[in-house]
C-alpha cells in the first residue's frame, strides 16, 4: 500500500522534473499567471470559511446575549445585544441547589465513565493493534455495533436493569450506561494510534527484559500519550452530549444539568434567561479543551480512522 | 503491519468484553425477552410469540416514522456532504487560519445536544428569537411551532448547522494529507480547477467522505434529542422519528412488548448498516 502511493508520488515529481523544462520556455510572468489561477493563492481564500464561521457563531452568540437580558427586555423588545446587562440568571444558577448540583452531577459521571472507558479500552487496543486471535474481527465489528447503536432501544432494558441492581438514580448507573458507546469508541481511537506505532519497539523492549505490564506502563503509554488524551476527550465529549439515558437513568440525586434544563423548558412560565445562561455554561467545557485536541479532532469523530 | 497469532491477548479484551456485556449484551436479552410476550401488570407475562412483530410491521405508524427519518437522512446528506466539500476545498492550509478555523467550526459538534435544541428553539421563535423575527418581518410566514413544514425547515437547517463541521473535518483531513508534488504538477500542466477537484483532491477524499457519509446516515437515522427539544415531534406527528416514536411507546406509555418489537426492528436496521459500514472500511483498507 505506501509502495504504491510511494511510487504514485515518485511519478508526480518526475513528472515535475519533466515538465521543467516545457515550463522554463513559457515566460515567468505566464507561468505566474497560470500559477495565480489557480485556487488556493487566491486572496479571497477567506470568504467562504468566514462567512461559514459567522453562520455558526450566530445562533450561539443570540444564546449568550440573552442569557445576559432580563426576562422583559427578552419578552418586550428585540434587541440584538443586552440594552441592561445583568449577570441575575448567572447568580441564580450558582446559588441555587437545584441548578449547580446539575453541573455536579454532570461531571461526576463524565469523569467516571471518562476513567472507566479509557482504562479497560487500552488493553484490548493493544490487542487488536497488535495481534490477531480467535473471532478478532467479529469481535471489533461487534464494538462497532454499540457505539451506532441507538441509545432509544436501550433506554427501556437500562431502566429495568439498573433498578434491578437498585442502581437508579446513582452516578455509577450512568457512568456505565455511557460505556455503550463511549468504550467502543475509545477502543478505536487508541487503535488507530498505536497502529502508528512501529512493533520494534515492543520486539526491543521484551527483549530487554521489560514484562508486559511494565513495558505497557512505561514505555508505551508516554509513546500514546497524545492518543489517551485525544481518547479521553472524546469519551468526555460524547458522555457530556448524550441526553436520554442519562434523564432515564436519573430522578434527582443524580441529575445532569441538561435533564434540569429540559424541565425548565416544560414549565408552563418560561423562564428564558436562565434557560440560555444554563445553556451557556454548558458550552464551556468543550470550548475550554478543543484547543488541545484540534489537531485530532476529525481523527476521533472519524473513530480513529482518518 | 503484520500481525502475530495470539490467542493469548483474548485476556487483553476480557475487561471490554465483560464491562460491554453488562451493558450491551444484557440489556438486548431483555428486550428479545419482552418482545414475544404480553405483560397486564404485576409480573405476569405470557408467551406472545410474534404478535408484537407483526403487529409492528403491519402499523402505519411505524412505517410513517420510518419514512420521515430516511426523507431527513436524505435531506441533510444531500446539503451535508456537498457544502461541507465545498467548505473543506476553501480551508486554508497553512498559517494561523488554520487551527482559529478548526476550532471555531468544531464548537457546534461539542455542545450537548439539548443544548442544541434549546439554541435552535429560541433562535426560530418568531417573538424573541433573531432567525424567526427576521424571516417574519422581511414577509415569510414563518412558525416551526404550528407549521409542519417550517418544523421540518428548522430542524433540518438546526442539523446542518450541528454537523456540517464534522464533513468538513472529515475532508480537510483528507485533503491535507495530499502531497504538494501533486498540485505542483497540475499547475505546470495548466489543470484546471475543475481538474484538479475531480482527478485530485476527490479521489484523495474518497476514504474520509465514505466515513462521513456513512456516519452521517446512521447518527441522523437515529436523531431524538434535538428535534425532541424543538418540536417534540409535532406539530401533529410530522416531526416524530424513530427514536422519539419509540422513547414515546417505551418510558411514555410503558407498552413493553410493542416497545421491545420495534427496539429489536430498530437495532437490526442499524446492524446492518453498520455492517455496511465496517465491509467497506475493511475492504478499502485492504486494496489500499
Amino acid at each position: 500500500m505506501a509502495g504504491a502511493n510511494e511510487r504514485t508520488e515518485r511519478n508526480a515529481i518526475n513528472g515535475t522534473a519533466a515538465d521543467e523544462g516545457l515550463a522554463s520556455s513559457l515566460s515567468q510572468s505566464e507561468l505566474d499567471r497560470r500559477m495565480r489561477r489557480r485556487g488556493e493563492e487566491s486572496r479571497w481564500w477567506w470568504i467562504v470559511p468566514t462567512l461559514y464561521i459567522i453562520v455558526l457563531l450566530l445562533p450561539i452568540y443570540w444564546l449568550i446575549n440573552m442569557s445576559f437580558k432580563t426576562n422583559e427586555e427578552i419578552l418586550n423588545s428585540l434587541t440584538l445585544y443586552p440594552h441592561a446587562p445583568t449577570i441575575a440568571n448567572y447568580v441564580t444558577i450558582f446559588t441555587q441547589k437545584a441548578w449547580y448540583s446539575g453541573y455536579i452531577n454532570s461531571i461526576t459521571y463524565v469523569v467516571m465513565n471518562m476513567v472507566i472507558s479509557v482504562s479497560v479500552a487500552l488493553p484490548a487496543a493493544y490487542a487488536f493493534s497488535r495481534y490477531r486471535f480467535l473471532g478478532d474481527k467479529h469481535l471489533f465489528f461487534w464494538l462497532l455495533t454499540n457505539r451506532m447503536a441507538p441509545p432509544a432501544v436501550f433506554a427501556l432494558p437500562f431502566f429495568q436493569l439498573y433498578s434491578a441492581f437498585g442502581l437508579i438514580d446513582t452516578h455509577i448507573a450512568v457512568a456505565l450506561a455511557h460505556c455503550l458507546f463511549n468504550v467502543p469508541l475509545a477502543v478505536w481511537i487508541l487503535e488507530g494510534f498505536m497502529s502508528g506505532v512501529p512493533k520494534e519497539i515492543d520486539e526491543t523492549a521484551y527483549i530487554d527484559g521489560y514484562s508486559f505490564p511494565r513495558f505497557f506502563v512505561k514505555i508505551f503509554m508516554p509513546l500514546i500519550a497524545s492518543g489517551i488524551g485525544v481518547a479521553c476527550f472524546f469519551c468526555f465529549m460524547f458522555s457530556w452530549v448524550e441526553l436520554l439515558i442519562a434523564r432515564t437513568l436519573t430522578t434527582t440525586d443524580a441529575k445532569p444539568i441538561a435533564a434540569t434544563m429540559t424541565r425548565t423548558v416544560s414549565a408552563s412560565g418560561m423562564d428564558w434567561g436562565l434557560l440560555a445562561a444554563a445553556g451557556v455554561l454548558t458550552l464551556i467545557p468543550g470550548a475550554l479543551v478543543i484547543w488541545f485536541v484540534r489537531n485530532y479532532i476529525a481523527k476521533g469523530f472519524a473513530l480513529g480512522r482518518v | 503491519m503484520d500481525k502475530t497469532w495470539n490467542n493469548k491477548a483474548w485476556f487483553l479484551v476480557l475487561p471490554v468484553l465483560v464491562l460491554v456485556a453488562f451493558t450491551a449484551v444484557i440489556p438486548l436479552m431483555t428486550v428479545v425477552n419482552y418482545s414475544v410476550q404480553d405483560t397486564f401488570g404485576n409480573n405476569v407475562f405470557t408467551w406472545a410469540g410474534t404478535e408484537w412483530f407483526e403487529e409492528l410491521l403491519s402499523s402505519s405508524r411505524f412505517w410513517e416514522a420510518m419514512v420521515r427519518n430516511l426523507i431527513f437522512s436524505f435531506i441533510i446528506l444531500a446539503i451535508e456532504v456537498p457544502l461541507g466539500i465545498f467548505i473543506a476545498l476553501n480551508m486554508p492550509k497553512k498559517g494561523w487560519g488554520v487551527p482559529v478555523c478548526l476550532v471555531l467550526m468544531s464548537l457546534p459538534l461539542l455542545i450537548p445536544w439539548n443544548v442544541v435544541g434549546t439554541i435552535w428553539q429560541v433562535f426560530g421563535r418568531s417573538d424573541i428569537g433573531l432567525m424567526g423575527y427576521y424571516l417574519n418581518a422581511i414577509g415569510i410566514d414563518y412558525n416551526y411551532v404550528q407549521d409542519p413544514f417550517d418544523a421540518w425547515v428548522t430542524i433540518i437547517i438546526m442539523d446542518v448547522w450541528h454537523w456540517t463541521s464534522l464533513v468538513v473535518l472529515l475532508c480537510y483531513a483528507g485533503l491535507v494529507s495530499i502531497p504538494d508534488a501533486f498540485y505542483q504538477a497540475a499547475k505546470i500542466d495548466g489543470a484546471s480547477r475543475w481538474a484538479v477537484f475531480r482527478y485530485i483532491q476527490l479521489p484523495k477524499m474518497q476514504r474520509v467522505l465514505l466515513i462521513a457519509v456513512l456516519l452521517r446516515f446512521m447518527d441522523s437515522f437515529m436523531i431524538y434529542t434535538e428535534p425532541f427539544v424543538v418540536t417534540g415531534g409535532g406539530p401533529g406527528n410530522s416531526t416524530t422519528f424513530l427514536s422519539i416514536d419509540l422513547v414515546k411507546t417505551a418510558l411514555g406509555q410503558f407498552d413493553l412488548g410493542p416497545a421491545a418489537a420495534m427496539s429489536l426492528v430498530y437495532f437490526l436496521i442499524i446492524l446492518l448498516l453498520s455492517w455496511v459500514f465496517y465491509t467497506v472500511m475493511t475492504n478499502y483498507d485492504a486494496e489500499r
